[in-house]
């Protein structure tokens, strides 16, 4: 995982002004201060805001009524597709890479591998370099381009699954195990509860890649979203929607086939049309049986759009930075695996990030 | 080990015990011996490490981890053997073994010292991923609970080999892991293992539910009565080696009631039923309950709560199967049984002189007021003893349950086919208020009903549900008390588990009273009138 063109050993340079003083957690979000301390811009404001950076278009990063949205064009089109057009007064896409000035500071955007769209945010300023890294992961996505290491002084990342317990498996080993399960209950429809965006289109993308080429019946629900992933290039084969026929009788038509929901969808009265399901859960929090078993799945699949603890130590470890912020999750296991490490960290307790979301 | 823990995985997560049956037959075709054997073994509870305990793996996982993320870990995941598999790192140089086999870890760990033992987990659990780490440290540790009973695992075993699972039964006690007397029979290299003169599990003979208009024609002539013991039916076998009692599904329960399997000079096989108290002083079934739940009782429970067999069949007596006779000349055979035994926990089950059909309804209407007996058994006179629920030969009528009318207060979700219907509800009666007599009543829960609606009501019940919940906490659902509901129950006694104070037994949904406003519903005092002295 870790690369070699990147300079492990680059000095850490003494700071003029120290980040601290320029970029802040508020109640409204993390937020880049002018030097009178009032907001320029804000990234993935939780309360609605004037100028907002976003990294990915999940609800609770992405919020419609913000003035001024700066994000990835495929974020954008995403918040467009869920919130409609008017979901923002102003828009600006980058490109990776591409830098724009706000105030004093330069910001750019490079990817982080979390779903279509998905974006770190570099932020330039007196000679420091800030990393928001929104979420993110290090595990293969056929669904949005790989994250990219970015050498920096602060490093701002997410700790969803910051616990030695979480160690992600491979997706590709996790998605055979519905194949192998087709073929041992051909008359079972097998249900994959996932998010609807990322989650889902992730997991049709590794179910073509395991060579599964039948039609996918996908929930009303995400339809919209796998349709913005095929305009985007993605290859999702063929899907066909899953809610047809009377409502609240069994359709034989899917025994035997995959049908994909949203989680909330899972345990609600829209299942009952499904014939004898089998609940599949995709998530990283199935990783732990006792917390699968409660939620009622029958075949937990541990497929997570978060980096798993590894991938976390092996980023701050990529990314060098003098210290590490933390933004939401199981921060406390992180603050001591990086002070067993010697490093710098704090905890910016960001409310408003869901937790369960994934 | 790789697939017996990706079976005890799959048991774990599969509701249906159907489908839980499916797995266990596959995964026995497919296991080799003697992995098969031992793997059986410790489905069933007949293989216990007592070596890794929980603190040789606690001492392990401390040298492998950060004291303080393994108890914030700990705290998150919540179990030792899963937290450990899960936290265990990858070693920098994996061993170049495959991860043992089940035949590997009780061969190893049968002469192993604590040292040789810590030494050949560490090594297993390097050389393993996560689900089989998680599946070696359940082993080792005892306790699979993955929601697979004993007696499930040998219907799988039955289905797997196509054989009865009674054959099975039968001889089971008379078997060991890994268990290869059983596969040579059932892979037909040999016969089945002979249990002649072996303290075995025979089939049990069941009885049917009767309807009120059946009995009117049961005349003494060819029926027996006698009452219907509220305890848990058990067998009693007596052999060379030595006394067993079983359960109803044909557990070993001998170790949990040592005053019944003390070796007996007599051998021979008794049908009764298991009670707690003594012959002239009966105790509720809840007192036998703790006994049933103790694998080994304390002197002190055994002295509080003692047991005894009531006994109502004999099957076989030395070298005699009394099983094709009818049931009254088995009956002789047994009082003087009994009479020889001379058992202090042992006695019989009177039968009940009647002269005409209109004294078993009120006979019936009498098992209520003493409330240790459940009904009338009814047994024709020329009834031998055969296995399973045979037509026309014994009926059980058990008396009216209790009924009240009680307020839904809480409910979730079901589980498999019901996972998207809320079908599961808490109950509650009204009490005086605890605080102040002069306030209005509370209703407290009294009990939980899943079953006795059709469909269809379930799906009304459901719609109410989403229309009134009030609160959510987690999977539950407050709801607006406004909903009386019929429950049945078999029994209700006192119980310090719940705020009430009382526990009903068996407690289903009788009718829904949608036209009954909740404050006519039943009050505690009312309910605790049908208490069982």
């Amino acid at each position: 995982m870790v690369s070699k063109s990147l300079d492990q050993n680059r000095p850490h340079r003494k700071l003029s002004t120290h980040p601290s003083n320029w970029i802040r957690p508020l109640a409204s979000g993390l937020a880049v201060l002018d030097a009178h301390g009032e907001p320029i811009f804000h990234i993935d404001a939780t309360r609605i805001a004037d100028t907002v950076i976003v990294t990915h278009g999940h609800a609770d990063h992405a919020r419609p009524g913000h003035k001024h949205v700066i994000a990835s064009a495929e974020t954008l089109a995403i918040m467009k597709a869920r919130y409609g057009a008017n979901f923002a007064e102003r828009v600006t896409a980058l490109r990776w890479h591409e830098t724009m000035r706000i105030g004093d500071v330069d910001i750019h955007l490079v990817p982080a591998g979390h779903v279509l769209g998905s974006a770190q945010i570099v932020l330039d300023y007196e000679g420091a370099r800030v990393v928001v890294s929104g979420d993110y992961k290090r595990k293969s996505d056929p669904t949005c381009a790989p994250f990219e290491p970015v050498p920096c002084d602060v490093f701002i990342t997410e700790a969803t699954f910051a616990l030695p317990v979480f160690s992600h498996p491979e997706p590709l080993l996790e998605i055979n195990r519905i194949l192998v399960s087709l073929k041992q209950f051909p008359e079972r429809a097998h249900v994959i509860g996932a998010y609807s965006l990322g989650k889902a289109q992730r997991v049709i993308a590794l179910l073509r890649q395991a060579g599964y080429q039948e039609p996918i019946y996908i929930h009303g629900a995400l339809q919209k979203l796998c349709q913005l992933y095929q305009d985007h290039g993605i290859d999702l084969g063929i899907l066909a929607p899953a809610t047809t026929g009377e409502k609240g009788k069994p359709q034989q038509a899917l025994a035997g086939q995959i049908v994909i929901a949203p989680p909330s969808a899972l345990a609600d009265r829209w299942s009952r049309r499904l014939p004898d399901p089998l609940i599949i859960m995709a998530s990283g929090w199935m990783q732990v049986k006792q917390r699968a078993k409660q939620s009622g799945v029958e075949m937990p699949l541990i497929l997570s759009d978060h980096a798993d603890w590894n991938d976390l130590l092996a980023t701050i470890d990529e990314v060098n930075p003098q210290e590490v912020w933390i933004t939401h999750g199981r921060e406390d296991a992180l603050m001591r695996a990086l002070s067993l490490k010697n490093m710098t960290a704090k905890a910016l307790h960001l409310i408003g990030y869901e937790d369960d979301a994934e | 080990m790789i697939t017996f823990a990706r079976l005890l995985e799959k048991l774990l997560f599969t509701p249906q015990r159907n489908t839980k049956i499916q797995h266990l037959s596959e995964w026995l075709h497919h296991t080799p011996m003697p992995d098969r054997g031992w793997g059986l073994a410790a489905l069933v509870g007949e293989f216990q490490s007592k070596k890794a305990k929980p603190a040789l793996i606690r001492e392990m996982v401390s040298t492998k981890s950060d004291a303080e993320l393994f108890a914030i870990s700990y705290d998150f995941v919540g179990d030792l053997a899963e937290t450990v598999a899960l936290i265990w790192p990858e070693p920098e140089c994996r061993p170049n073994q495959p991860p043992p086999t089940l035949s590997e870890i009780v061969g190893a760990l049968d002469h192993a010292s604590a040292d040789e033992t810590r030494f050949l987990i560490q090594q297993w659990l390097d050389c393993s991923d996560t689900t089989t780490r998680w599946g070696l440290l359940k082993l080792t540790t005892g306790g699979l609970r993955v929601g697979a009973s004993a007696r499930m695992v040998r219907l799988a075993l039955a289905q797997a080999y196509e054989a009865a699972v009674e054959d099975i039964e039968e001889i089971w006690p008379l078997l060991e892991p890994p268990y290869t007397t059983l596969f040579d029979w059932l892979e037909g290299r040999a016969e089945r293992p002979n249990a002649d003169g072996k303290a075995v599990f025979r089939p049990l003979m069941l009885a049917h539910p009767v309807d009120d208009n059946d009995v009117t024609d049961m005349t003494p002539d060819k029926w027996l009565v006698e009452w219907k013991w509220d305890g848990a039916r058990v067998q009693l076998a007596s052999g060379h080696d030595g006394v067993r009692l079983f359960s109803r599904s044909g557990d070993d329960i001998s170790s949990g009631f040592p005053e019944l399997t003390k070796s007996l000079s007599w051998h021979g096989t008794l049908d009764g039923e298991l009670l707690a108290g003594t012959p002239d002083n009966i105790a509720p079934f809840q007192n036998l309950q703790q006994r049933l739940n103790r694998k080994k009782p304390s002197a002190n429970l055994m002295q509080s709560i003692p047991v005894f067999l009531r006994a109502y069949d004999i099957l076989l007596e030395d070298d005699d199967d009394l099983r094709q006779l009818p049931i009254e000349q088995r009956r002789l055979k047994l009082e003087k049984t009994v009479k020889i035994l001379n058992h202090s926990a042992i006695d019989l089950s009177a039968f009940l002189p009647f002269t005409d059909p209109q004294q078993l309804i009120s006979w019936r209407q009498q098992c209520r007021e003493g409330g240790l007996i459940e009904g009338l058994m009814l047994k024709a006179r020329n009834s031998m003893y055969q296995q399973g629920r045979v037509k026309g030969l014994w009926f059980k009528w058990k008396r009216d349950p209790l009924t009240a009318d009680v307020v839904l207060l809480y409910a979730q979700r079901g589980h498999g086919k019901r996972s998207s219907l809320f079908s599961d509800y808490t109950f509650g009666a009204w009490m005086e208020n605890p605080d102040n007599p002069a306030e209005p009543p509370i209703l407290v829960p009294v009990g939980k009903a899943y079953s006795g609606f059709s469909d269809a009501e379930l799906k009304k019940l459901d719609a109410f549900v989403r229309a009134n919940t009030t609160q959510r906490f987690g999977p539950v659902r407050e709801l607006e008390k406004t909903l009386v509901v019929e429950v049945a129950f078999d029994a209700i006694s006192r119980s310090t588990r719940h705020k009430s104070g009382v526990a009903m037994r068996f407690p289903r949904f009788q009718r829904i009273r949608w036209d009954k406003p909740a404050i006519e519903a039943d009050d505690l005092p009312t309910l605790m009138k049908w208490i069982d002295s």
